[in-house]
C-alpha cells in the first residue's frame, strides 16, 4: 500500500510534530478542540522561550552593574575621584575600551551573531576572489607536477562549524565501524562477553581528556617524520574511542537478548552463521543497536569540544577557546553564539539518528 | 522399523542447583504416513517433548530415532509450526517462507525458489498478502504463514506445536481442514501436539493423551477408527466417535483430578510485566 507523503508524516517521522500545528495555524485549520493543543504544543513553548530571555537580560543587566560597580570603585581607590569620574562617563558612554567584561545580554549575542556572519560572508567572498585568482596559476603548477596554492586565511565561524560536523562524522563513523560488530562478536559469545566485561567496564567512564593524551601518545609516535598536521587525526580518534561504549554495550545487549523464538527458527531452518546474524540477529537487535547509535552521536559531540580545544584541532571547541583567550570587548558574546549553535546542532543530530532508526527498524512493539 | 521412535526418554532441567524432571519414561512410534496426536493439559511438557523430536533439545536419557537413525540436531526432513507462529517480523510473508525454501533448495535457481514460494503462498490462501509483514496480519494468517513457511520446505515429516492453540473457532475449524487436505495430498507423517481432544479426533488416526509433568509420561493410545474424510457434523452422531471421545476424556479427567489431590500447596505468581526497550529511549 503506497502512502503519500505529507508534510504531517515527514515532521511526525523525524519527531518535529509541532510544525505541523504551527502550519496548520496559518493555512485556518485548526479546530476548536485543537485549541488547547495548540496552547499547548506552540504558545507555552514561545512562552517560555520569552521568559528566559527575559531572566538572561535581568541577569546580565545586574551583573553589569556589579562589575562595574567594582571597577569604578578600584578605581577610586587605585587612582583618586577624577579617574573614578572619567571612568564612570566612559561606561555610560558605551566606548568597547572600558566595558565591564561580563556575561552577555541578549542582544549583544544577538548582533555577535550577525557579525560572525558578516565576517563569514568577507571571509568567503576573499576565499572566493583568492581561488579565482590562483586559478589559472594553480592549472599550470599542477601541470608542472608542484603542489596547487590553497587558501591559508583565517577559517570563518561557519567553516569552523563545518570542521567540527566533519570531525564528529569522522569520529561517530570509527565508533560505529569498531563498536557494533565487537559488540556482536561479544553479544553472541559468552567467552568473549567475560573477557571483555572487564575492559568494557575500566575504560567506558574515562573521561575525554585522559582518552585524547593517549590517542596523542600513539599518533604522534606513529606519524613521527611525517609533515601532515595530526590534529585532526587525533582529535577524530578520540572522539571515537570516548563515544564508541554505549554502542558497544547495546549492541552486546541487543544480540544477546534476541527473541528465543527466532533463534529457534534459525535453528529449524538450518540456517548458516552469516545468514543468522544478518538476516535474524542484527534485523532483531537493531532497535537497541540505534539506541546505542544516537547516545554515541550525542557524546561525541559534546566530547568533541573539549577534545578540539587540548588539540587545537579547528572548530568549534578552538574557537570557544581562542574566543576565551582573546578577551576583545564582543568575545563574551561570541561564546555564547557558540554555545547555542552547539545546542543547536546537537539537537538536529538527534533529530537525524530518530529518523533513520524510524527509517531501517520494524516496530518491535507490535511484532509477534 | 518404524519411522520415529522415543525410547525410554527422560529430560530433566537444571535450575539453580535443583532437577526437575519434565519427562520420564517416554515411549513412541510412529509409523510412515501415520497422523498422530497427542493431547495434554497446558505446562504439561508437551512442548518440551516436540524439541526433543524436532532437534531443539536433546534427551538426558534415551533415544530418539528418526528413521533408525538418532536425531542429532534439526534437520529439513522434520518441519515445525510453532505455538507462536515464530513469523520474523522484519520480513514479508513472501520473504518469510522464501528464507525457508533458500535453506531448504540451496541450489535452486531464485526463480524456481520464488515459484515454489508462490505455490505455498496461494495454498494457505494468501497471495493477496505476500508482500505484507507479519503485524499486519491477524492470527489465523499469520499462523497460515508458518503452515506455508513449514510445507514449502516439503518436509517429510510435520510437527506441529499446538498449531491452532491462539485462534478462534471458526478460523480454527478452517485450518484444520486446510491442514488436512496437504497431509491428505502429500501424504506425510504427521504429529500434531494439542490440548483440544475434539481437534485430536478430527484430525489424527491415533491419539495418545500425556499424563501432567513434572515426570510427564504418555498414557494409553487411543485408535480412532473413523473414515476419511472425515465430517464435523456427521461425526458427532457417530457411536464410535462418541464412545472415543468420551473414554479419552474421562482419562484426562481423572488425571486431572489426580493431579489436583497432589497439587493442593498454593503457589502465588509474581506480578511483571515484559520491559520496553524501546520507548524507554526515545
Amino acid at each position: 500500500m503506497k502512502q503519500s507523503l505529507t508534510l504531517g508524516k515527514v515532521t511526525k517521522f523525524m519527531g518535529l510534530g509541532f510544525l505541523t500545528t504551527i502550519k496548520d495555524l496559518f493555512t485556518g485549520k485548526l479546530e476548536k478542540e485543537d485549541f488547547k493543543n495548540f496552547l499547548r504544543k506552540v504558545v507555552v513553548p514561545i512562552a517560555s522561550i520569552l521568559l528566559f530571555i527575559g531572566l538572561w537580560h535581568m541577569g546580565s543587566k545586574s551583573l553589569y552593574n556589579i562589575e562595574a560597580e567594582f571597577k569604578i570603585e578600584k578605581a577610586l581607590n587605585d587612582q583618586g575621584p577624577a579617574a573614578a569620574e572619567a571612568l564612570r562617563t566612559c561606561i555610560a558612554s558605551g566606548d568597547s575600551s572600558c566595558q565591564p567584561n561580563t556575561l552577555p545580554s541578549p542582544s549583544q549575542v544577538w548582533s555577535s551573531y550577525q557579525s560572525l556572519l558578516r565576517d563569514h560572508n568577507i571571509i568567503s567572498a576573499d576565499k572566493a576572489a583568492f581561488i579565482e585568482k590562483t586559478a589559472a596559476l594553480n592549472e599550470k603548477r599542477l601541470a608542472e607536477g608542484k603542489d596547487a596554492i590553497v587558501y591559508t586565511g583565517r577559517p570563518s565561524f561557519v567553516d569552523q562549524i563545518f570542521r567540527s560536523l566533519q570531525t564528529v562524522f569522522a569520529g561517530f563513523l570509527l565508533a560505529l565501524l569498531i563498536a557494533v560488530p565487537l559488540g556482536i562478536f561479544i553479544g553472541l559469545s559468552p567467552t568473549l562477553k567475560s573477557s571483555f566485561n572487564w575492559f568494557i567496564q575500566i575504560f567506558k567512564p574515562v573521561s575525554p581528556v585522559v582518552w585524547y593524551l593517549l590517542v596523542f601518545m600513539i599518533v604522534k609516535t606513529l606519524l613521527i617524520g611525517s609533515s601532515e598536521d595530526s590534529s585532526f587525526t587525533i582529535s577524530f580518534i578520540s572522539v571515537g574511542l570516548c563515544s564508541m561504549w554505549a554502542t558497544l554495550v547495546n549492541t552486546a545487549m541487543g544480540v544477546s537478548s534476541v527473541d528465543k523464538d527466532y533463534i529457534n527458527v534459525a535453528k529449524v531452518l538450518k540456517l548458516g552463521p552469516f545468514q543468522k546474524i544478518f538476516k535474524v540477529v542484527l534485523p532483531s537487535s537493531l532497535p537497541l543497536i540505534f539506541t546505542g547509535l544516537k547516545i554515541t552521536l550525542s557524546v561525541a559531540w559534546m566530547v568533541l569540544i573539549a577534545i578540539e580545544l587540548l588539540a587545537q584541532s579547528p572548530g568549534l571547541g578552538l574557537f570557544v577557546w581562542e574566543e576565551f583567550q582573546n578577551g576583545a570587548n564582543d568575545s563574551n558574546a561570541k561564546i555564547i553564539v557558540a554555545m547555542f549553535v552547539i545546542g543547536i546542532i546537537g539537537f538536529l543530530l538527534d533529530r537525524l539518528m530518530l529518523t533513520i532508526q524510524n527509517w531501517v527498524s520494524f516496530d518491535k512493539t507490535d511484532a509477534i | 522399523m518404524a519411522y520415529l521412535e522415543l525410547n525410554n526418554i527422560y529430560k530433566t532441567y537444571e535450575q539453580g542447583g535443583s532437577e526437575t524432571e519434565v519427562l520420564s519414561n517416554i515411549n513412541l512410534t510412529i509409523e510412515e504416513g501415520e497422523f498422530v496426536a497427542i493431547v495434554g493439559f497446558t505446562g504439561s511438557g508437551k512442548t518440551t517433548l516436540v524439541n526433543l523430536i524436532n532437534g531443539l533439545l536433546e534427551p538426558t536419557k534415551g533415544e530418539v530415532l528418526f528413521k533408525g537413525k538418532p536425531v542429532q540436531g534439526t534437520s529439513h526432513e522434520r518441519g515445525v509450526i510453532f505455538q507462536n507462529y515464530s513469523l520474523l517480523p522484519w520480513l514479508t510473508v513472501g520473504q518469510n517462507v522464501y528464507m525457508a525454501v533458500k535453506e531448504a533448495f540451496p541450489k535452486k535457481s531464485k526463480s524456481e525458489l520464488n515459484a515454489i514460494v508462490a505455490d505455498y503462498v496461494e495454498m494457505v490462501s494468501l497471495t493477496p498478502a505476500i508482500n505484507k509483514r507479519p503485524k499486519e496480519l491477524s492470527g489465523g494468517m499469520r499462523q497460515r504463514v508458518a503452515v506455508a513457511r513449514a510445507l514449502a520446505m516439503k518436509p517429510e515429516m510435520i510437527i506441529m506445536d499446538e498449531p491452532l492453540g491462539a485462534l478462534d473457532a471458526l478460523t480454527r475449524g478452517n485450518l484444520q481442514d486446510e491442514i488436512l487436505n496437504i497431509w491428505g495430498k502429500e501424504k506425510r507423517t504427521a504429529l500434531l501436539i494439542t490440548n483440544d481432544v475434539d481437534e485430536g479426533i478430527y484430525m489424527a488416526d491415533r491419539i495418545i493423551p500425556l499424563r501432567p509433568g513434572p515426570n510427564a509420561t504418555l498414557g494409553p493410545e487411543f485408535k480412532i477408527d473413523l473414515d476419511r474424510p472425515r465430517d464435523k457434523t456427521e461425526m458427532n452422531d457417530n457411536p464410535n466417535f462418541k464412545n472415543t471421545r468420551n473414554a479419552i476424556i474421562e482419562y484426562l479427567m481423572d488425571i486431572g483430578a489426580e493431579r489436583k489431590v497432589e497439587a493442593s500447596e498454593g503457589f502465588v505468581l509474581p506480578e511483571l510485566t515484559p520491559k520496553d526497550f524501546v520507548n524507554r529511549f526515545k
